[in-house]
Order: structure tokens, then sequence, then C-alpha cells
């Protein structure tokens, strides 16, 4: 798994002088390089859709998600597109209302934990020594005790306030997450740091400090995007677990709340769909844009898998044999194809096997 | 067997740290949830019940913090977990009668998700491009799906409206447990769905992993090599799949802890009579000594699973023994 510096280049600071216009604006589409794959697009749309969802959804909510003042138990209908719970309110406002703190917690504990990881990571794999047997201990540690368990005992013991608090619980989640994006750091740091321009930054003079965020992490960062949206990933899952279980506050809308709601008024046995589908799709979409995007960054860190992902159209159009041939690795590089001066692309693409579509090893 | 004597240390400070946390948590939790507790028990459970509690959180004993956690450990190696208060009974008499019902439901789902996983995600990685790659988008769905949500709607469909599987419990009632053909029978069927619904939920990881590992491993010269030796296809493909499983073994640590999440709570939903039921009804009376007796055995299983996948580890990669 190598990580492709030019592609984490910004657009501007490729030697654009020497290239056509239509050059610079393929290399820029290059330069983000990401979106392009079909997995990923779908999963930044549909997170871009839960995101949007986060920020307008207890405005555009037709009711108050706390508001019982409907007949209970009622069928979808105009009104009520998704029915009413058995107290009389409003399931779709209560969806709307779940997804911030879902994804708020999601995004705090994906946060944190990957800060956590990449300084811990970074500085276990380039100190070395006695600091990495240290930190590497107390990330297997925390990769083997298993989360959900440890949480519920942490989260039973807050008193009420905190358990509203969904920053808190964030919090929390993201002090059991942040083990396994540190160990996959630490490997990549150990492979970065023998490289000649590492070399040459600590014959420069430059401090140890600078080295790790400066030099190393900059070559890291797919696999940091990588590691914050598994942990976005497990974050969720985790908080809408413990909110089911009623651990977490009852009264803080979120996803889990709903199911948990759903299940002690029994909506499952009754046949009250509506109430309990959509809060588990919500989730299962959310997670499944993490998992797209997450596909998306695994197929730019490592250009097999990127020819792996294409369709037989794509293959085709690629220029790919139809059927795998063993000891042949296909790289998929659509830009410089479509480039007329191969001379000039192919200096900025170097580094990268600098090969037609379907090029040899 | 230097890499396997690493291991074990690994978990015997891991051992220690759950245990250690496991002491420290009451105590030095803000708002003193544990003197809250005694004060709602008060004249609820008896005199017996009330000194294990103060022994076992060291309130009211005006001891140092450090004897206590001497007492505590001299408890754990008597084998008492403490006594839990809604149930009125040793904690470790409670696990003892549950813990067999989960470890065998998660053992039998976690082996048959990881073999189907694994063989699936060859088959993907060796014909990549052809029609099993629709698999994959439809695997991750279900990745993402909280196993709780897939084991209702299971439940729901499979069990209440269709009737192809028996559900809620762990076998039918009116048989005599034992060592008899109809019980174990009654409760294999009753298995059958929670194990569908956790073999569904975490097999998407094992698949995938497998696959990309398997499309990397495809490139290299030894498969390479094996192929133009003329192997048949099935000896090169075995070949190159026994190098790409090894870091599914080796990130076993982290499925399993995911898994045994999971099937916690499809237990709640299968009314499963196993730890993971036991922990809603310790959440939900807030029994702390049996919350936390869950919690420590259910790490120590988890640890007794990862020291097993580091012995299949060594087992499959000879470079492991000759370090040695």
């Amino acid at each position: 798994m190598t990580v492709n510096a030019d592609d984490l280049l910004p657009a501007g600071q490729l030697p654009a002088g020497q290239l056509p216009d239509t050059v610079i604006a393929k290399t820029r589409l290059r330069a983000v390089h990401l979106p392009r794959s079909p997995k990923a697009i779908t999963g930044l749309i549909i997170i871009a859709v839960f995101a949007l969802l986060t920020l307008i959804g207890p405005w555009i909510a037709p009711f108050a998600p706390n508001d019982n003042a409907f007949a209970p138990n009622l069928h979808p209908s105009a009104a009520h597109w998704l029915g009413t719970s058995n107290l009389g309110a409003d399931i779709f406002s209560q969806l709307l209302n779940g997804a911030r703190a879902t994804m708020v917690v999601g995004f705090v504990a994906g946060l944190i934990a990957t800060l956590l990881s990449v300084i811990i990571g970074i500085t276990a794999g380039y100190i070395g020594g006695g600091t990495d047997e240290g930190l590497s201990l107390a990330a297997n540690v925390f990769l083997a005790i298993p989360g959900l368990p440890l949480l519920i005992v942490i989260d039973s013991y807050l008193p009420a306030s905190g358990r509203s608090n969904t920053l808190l619980i964030g919090v929390i989640i993201s002090v059991t997450g942040w083990a396994w994006g540190a160990r996959v750091l630490r490997a990549q740091t150990m492979s970065v740091k023998r490289r000649d321009f590492v070399e040459a930054a600590r014959v420069v003079g430059e401090g140890r400090l600078r080295i790790m965020f400066f030099e190393v992490l900059p070559n890291l960062l797919a696999i940091v995007a990588s590691s914050f949206l598994f942990t976005m990933l497990y974050a969720i899952g985790t908080y809408v677990a413990l909110a089911y279980l009623g651990v977490t506050s009852t009264s803080v809308w979120n996803w889990g709340t709903m199911l948990y709601w759903a299940q002690s008024s029994n909506a499952p046995l009754t046949g009250a769909w509506w109430w309990f589908v959509p809060p588990g799709l919500c989730i299962a979409l959310v997670g499944t844009g993490l998992a797209l995007m997450n596909f998306g960054v695994d197929e730019f860190i490592n250009p097999r898998l990127r020819a792996a992902g294409l369709s037989r159209r794509g293959m085709r159009q690629a220029g790919l044999p139809r059927h795998p041939k063993l000891g042949v690795t296909p790289v998929v590089r659509k830009a410089t194809r479509a480039v007329p001066a191969p001379a000039a692309v192919t200096a900025t693409t170097a580094g990268a096997g600098a090969g037609q579509a379907g090029g040899t090893r | 067997m230097t890499a396997l004597a690493r291991k074990l240390a690994v978990y015997v400070v891991t051992a220690w740290v759950a245990i250690t946390v496991n002491f420290l948590l009451p105590r030095l939790m803000p708002g003193n949830p544990i003197q809250t507790m005694i004060g709602k028990l008060q004249g609820r459970v008896t005199p017996q019940t009330q000194q294990a509690i103060q022994l076992q959180f060291g309130v009211g004993l005006h001891q140092s913090l450090w004897s206590q956690y001497l007492t505590y450990w001299s408890q754990l190696f008597h084998g008492n977990l403490g006594e839990s208060i809604t149930l009125s009974a040793p904690v470790s008499t409670v696990l003892g009668q549950t813990l067999p019902w989960t470890v065998g439901l998660l053992g039998v789902s976690t082996v048959i998700s990881f073999a189907l996983g694994t063989l699936v995600g060859i088959a993907l990685g060796w014909r990549r491009g052809s029609w099993l790659d629709g698999l994959l988008p439809v695997s991750t769905f279900f990745q993402a799906v909280p196993y709780f949500f897939l084991g209702t709607v299971l439940l729901l469909v499979l069990g209440s409206d269709l009737h192809w599987f028996p559900v809620l419990g762990n076998y039918a009632r009116g048989l005599t447990p034992g060592f008899n053909g109809p019980f174990i029978f009654s409760v294999l069927r009753y298995a059958e769905l929670p194990v569908i619904t956790i073999v569904l939920s975490s097999i998407a990881g094992w698949m995938l992993g497998m696959r990309n590992m398997m499309i990397t491993t495809m490139d290299e010269d030894f498969v390479l090599v094996a192929r133009a030796k003329g192997l048949p296809t099935r000896k090169v493909v075995s070949y190159a799949a026994r190098s790409a499983i090894l870091p599914s073994v080796a990130n076993f640590s982290l499925a399993i802890g995911l898994v045994v999440s999971g099937a916690l709570l499809v237990e709640l939903v299968f009314n499963y009579p196993g730890v993971g039921n036991l922990l809603l009804q310790a959440v939900l009376n807030q029994d702390y000594p049996l919350l936390q007796g869950i919690f420590l055995v259910i790490t120590l299983t988890v640890l007794a699973a990862n020291l097993i996948a580091d012995f299949v580890y060594v087992a499959l990669d000879p470079r492991v023994r000759q370090e040695a």
C-alpha cells in the first residue's frame, strides 16, 4: 500500500505553466481524484443529504418530536407521513430531529478518535523504541477490550445530565475507537520514515515534530481519511446501540432512541413498520454511504483495487482485458489517456508508474 | 514462539487493565453512583447482599484504595464476582447459566461467517469484474444495518409472519433439557434465526477484506510462478488464498469485538437467554455488580477467542514459526 504523493498535491502546485489549458483542467480533476469512482460519488451524495438533514432537520420537521398532541397509533397519511407513536407524537418529526444527535455524535467521536490515532500512531511509528512499545501496547489493549460492553458500564455510571449530553457521549465513544487507526498509521509511518525525503528533512535540521506532522503526515492523509470514515461508522453504530439499550438518555432524540421506544411499545409485533423501519433504514443508509466513500479511498490508495472496481463497460473503455491476467496489474489512469501531450504529463505522474491504462508491471 | 509469547503478554496486560478499570470506574465516577444505589436499596435487599455490595465497592468500610484493590483481587481469585441485586444470586452463578448460550451462538456464527465470507472473498478476488461483484454493495448495506434492526426485521418476516423459524427463546417449552434428541434438535432450530442475523451482518467485513487482499496477492510473483508451472487453478488459488488470509486472521481481534457487541443486542431481539439479555436487565435495574461481572466475563472470553486466532495465525504462517 503506497500513497501516491502526486495525487495529494493541491492542483495549484502542479507545474501548470508548462501545460496547455485543457491539461490543467484534467489535472485539476485528477487532483481531486477521490469522488470519480461511482461508488465514492454515491457515498458522497448519501452523506451530503444526511449532513444537510443534520443542519436543517429540526427546522423542517412539521411538528415538535415530543408533542403528543395527535391521536395515537395513526397509520401513515398525508398529515403524518410516518404515522404517530403510541403516545400520539409525529414519527416523521422524530426522524428528522433524530438525525442531528446521531450524526453529531458520529462526527465528534470520529474526529477525536482520528486525532488521537494520528498523534499516537505517528509518534509511535516515528520515534520508535520504548515510546513505540508503550503506545503499541496501549493500542493493542484498547483493541482487545470489546467496546460496547465497556461503554455500557461507563455510561450507566454517568449522572442523568451526562447521559443526555451528546457531546460527552461522543467523547467517551472516541476513547474506544482510536486504537485501530493508530495501529495502521504506525505501520505506514514506519515505512514512510525510511524514505529519502524524510532523511533529507532530518539532515536539513528540521525538528522532530515538524518532520512528523509536516513531512510524514501529508503522505498518510488518505489513510487518515479512511480511518475517519471507519471510526465514524463505528461511532454511529455504537451510539445507536447504546440508545437502543436505553443506556443514554431516552429523551434525547436520535434514531436509536426511536428504536428503543418502538421496541418498548411493541411496534414490531403490532406490525407498525412505519415506526421502526425508517430509523433503521436511515442508520443503514448513513453507514452504507460512509462505507462507499471508504471504497473510494481504498481505490485511491491502492490502484489495483481501482481497476478491480470497474464495471465491465468501464474496463472496456479503459482498454483493460476482459478477464484479468495473472502477473499483470491493470492500473487505470484515465487522465493520462485523455491528454494528447503525453510527455509533459508523464513528468508530473512519474512516481506513479506513468503508464497508459492497462499498463504492465 | 516469541511472537506468541508477546501476544500472550499483551492479553495478560489487557486482562489486568480490564479488571482495574472495573475496580476504579465505580470509585472514581463523579456523583457517587454506588452511594445512590445503596440508598435506593434500603430495605429492598437482604443484609447479606448489602454487605456483599459494600465489600465489592468499598463503601462505608473506611479502607484505603490500595487495600480495597487487594481485597478485590482476592475476591476475584476465589471466583467471586459479587452479588446480583435484582436476581439475589451470586453473579458468577448467574453468568455460569447464561454464558454457554452466548458462547455457543457466537462461536457457531463467527465460524460460519468467517468461513463463508473468506470463501466468497476468494471467489470475488479471483474473478474480479464478474457478476459476483454485484454482491459488494449489497453486503456493504447489510454490514451497515445495525444487528438488532436486521434481527427485528428477520424475526417479523421469517418468524412471525411466515413461520419458517421458531422464535423467542432458546428451545421449545415443555422439553427436558439434557442430552436427548428432541431437545438438541429444538436448540438448533431456535438458534437458526439469530445465527443467520449475525452471519448476515458480519460476513461483509471478512468478504471485503479477503477480496482486497486476494486482488493484491494475485499480482505477486509466486502466484505467477505457480501458474507458469502448470499447476491446476484450484491449487494456484489455494496458494494465493493462504497468503491473502493472513491479514484477516490478524485483524480478528478488531472484528470479534464488533461481532460480540452486535450479537449481545441480537439476543435481546430474539429473547435469547444469553449474556446480552442479562446485560439489558442489569442496565434497566442499575444492577452494577451484575453489569461489571458481565463486562469482565465478556472481555476475558474475547481475549480467549483472540488467543485462538493467534494460534491459527502461527499455524498458517511459517515465517512466524521460524522466528522462534
